[in-house]
């Protein structure tokens, strides 16, 4: 009973977040300083992980491939199948849930805990039209592009890896990429990254307008929209592979 | 004018508010007063329509606000200043940002005449050179003169307050108050105060309701509070032993 009304809660809460805007121009403003909040200062991470799990991808596929009947190829080939379908659109998608769902979940909070949602609200301002909505639409925009960049920042990773510990040879890791490839693969991810954006922005932004009490429930609020977007994408993940592939 | 007919308000079958029957004057500083927990915030709260009521009537003039549309409510809104306890200023922007905020929203003034208005505003609640600062920069005193600016921007005809004092030194408390003050009486707005500061109700108060337990125990003005025959109204004034001699001289 629980579960249905906070589900209904929160359909009405997405169907607010996409009303009519009171001003066009000042949530197209909102969205750019949210296109920097959730995109740019979230690019740094996605190269330091990307990379090295590319870099480690290479290693632990050439160390696992010791037959002299496999072909060297077959590294770069599982390097891109791996960062294509999975790594760079649930794992990043599931680290953006940690640092951009917690810090969604806080700030929304912390406006409600010092009345400013009230404040919004007082003044005839669409609250959550105005708080969630433009986060909402810069993810989907944002999210599709991190994907994109971490497929070439992991690969790049593999390459220089494979080639400094001497696993793999250039020619053979190109080979590798260019092996098998199905161009379907990148539009089902890019499918996936715009769903798990959504999920990763929305029930954090939830769980934060309606925080009731102090920091601790905010904080409460943090850790529970992390752990609900987690399982989300991860269920979701599960879904549209079926239905997708 | 706004008046309340018949309010009540409970919580998880708790009554808050119950029959409350009350008339804010326009052009006076109403206050409403009374112990923490009494029920003054929500009353407050469903004067501005942030709290669904479960009975009773709130018009402003002759628009009841509990049978208004959403369309209606937005109207009444832009009519609306509200000051609340913390301020409620956006962290994120600056002391000149918050000002505009509604001008941004609501108007189609050009940027120069948004960022004048906003300016006139400041200066008027005595800010000066604040403008680029952020919430996190200024004092709790000017952080309730910004929301005051903030308030008024959109020329209200209905300014309310929640607790504009708490926080403040009893000096920065009377600058607070004189600017409620002046400002109601420039504008001719109808301005309710929740308070619990007795140096408000002496200083400020025009109009006074007094909430006990969810009811409405007393109303008067600020000569009539001296000389109160009320129970429950002297043991909340005069609960100070410098109150209490003050009462005695009088």
């Amino acid at each position: 009973m629980k579960f249905l009304y906070h589900l209904g809660q929160y359909i009405t809460f997405i169907r607010k977040a996409f009303c009519k805007p009171e001003k066009m121009k000042v949530y197209s403003k909102e969205m750019i300083l949210e296109f920097e909040k959730l995109g740019l200062n979230s690019i740094m991470l996605v190269v330091i992980i990307s990379f090295f799990i590319g870099a480690v991808l290479t290693l632990q596929t050439a160390y696992n491939m010791q037959s002299p009947l496999l072909p060297r190829y077959l590294i770069g080939y599982l390097t891109r199948e791996t960062m294509l379908l999975e790594f760079s659109s649930t794992i990043v998608s599931l680290i953006l849930a940690g640092k951009i769902g917690s810090n969604i979940a806080s700030e929304i909070g912390s406006m409600r805990i010092t009345e400013q949602i009230e404040a919004l609200e007082v003044m005839g301002v669409n609250s959550v039209a105005y708080l969630v909505g433009p986060k909402i639409l810069a993810a989907l925009v944002i999210n599709p592009v991190l994907y994109v960049f971490s497929v070439f920042i992991g690969i790049l990773g593999g390459i220089i890896s494979g080639i400094i510990s001497g696993v793999v040879n250039f020619e053979d890791f190109i080979y590798g990429l260019h092996f098998s490839f199905n161009p379907y693969y990148v539009t089902y991810s890019i499918v996936k990254t715009l769903f798990f954006a959504f999920i990763f922005t929305s029930i954090p932004a939830f769980y934060g307008y309606y925080v009731q009490g102090g920091a601790r429930e905010v904080g409460k609020a943090g850790t529970k929209a992390v752990v609900d977007s987690s399982i989300a994408i991860l269920t979701v993940n599960l879904i549209l592979t079926q239905i997708m592939l | 004018m706004i008046r309340v007919e018949a309010l009540s308000k409970s919580f998880d079958q708790k009554m808050v508010l119950s029959d409350i029957q009350v008339t804010f004057e326009t052009g006076k500083v109403n206050l409403i007063i009374g112990k923490s927990g009494s029920g003054k915030t929500v009353l407050l709260k469903s004067l501005i329509g942030l709290n669904p009521i479960e009975e009773g009537h709130i018009y402003y003039g002759d628009r009841d606000l509990t049978i208004m549309d959403a369309s209606q409510m937005k109207c009444l809104r832009q009519e609306i200043g509200v000051v609340f306890q913390g301020g409620a200023l956006f962290d994120s922007q600056t002391v000149l940002e918050n000002v505009m905020f509604p001008l941004n929203l609501f108007t189609e003034l050009s940027e120069r005449e948004k960022r004048e208005r906003a300016v006139f505003c400041l200066h008027r609640v005595d800010l000066h050179d604040a403008e680029n600062l952020f919430p996190s920069e200024i004092s709790g005193g000017m952080k309730k003169r910004v929301a005051i600016a903030r308030a008024i921007v959109m020329n209200p005809k209905f300014l309310f307050c929640d607790e504009p004092n708490s926080g403040l030194d009893p000096l920065t408390s009377i600058v607070i108050d004189n600017l409620i003050y002046e400002i109601t009486h420039e504008y001719g707005m109808t301005t309710v105060v929740n308070t619990h500061d007795m140096n408000s109700v002496f200083e400020i108060g025009e109009k006074i309701v007094f909430i006990h337990e969810g009811r409405k125990e007393w109303e008067g003005n600020k000569e009539m509070i001296a000389h109160t025959e009320n129970k429950y109204l002297n043991d909340f004034i005069f609960s100070s032993k410098l109150f209490k001699k003050i009462k005695e001289e009088l």
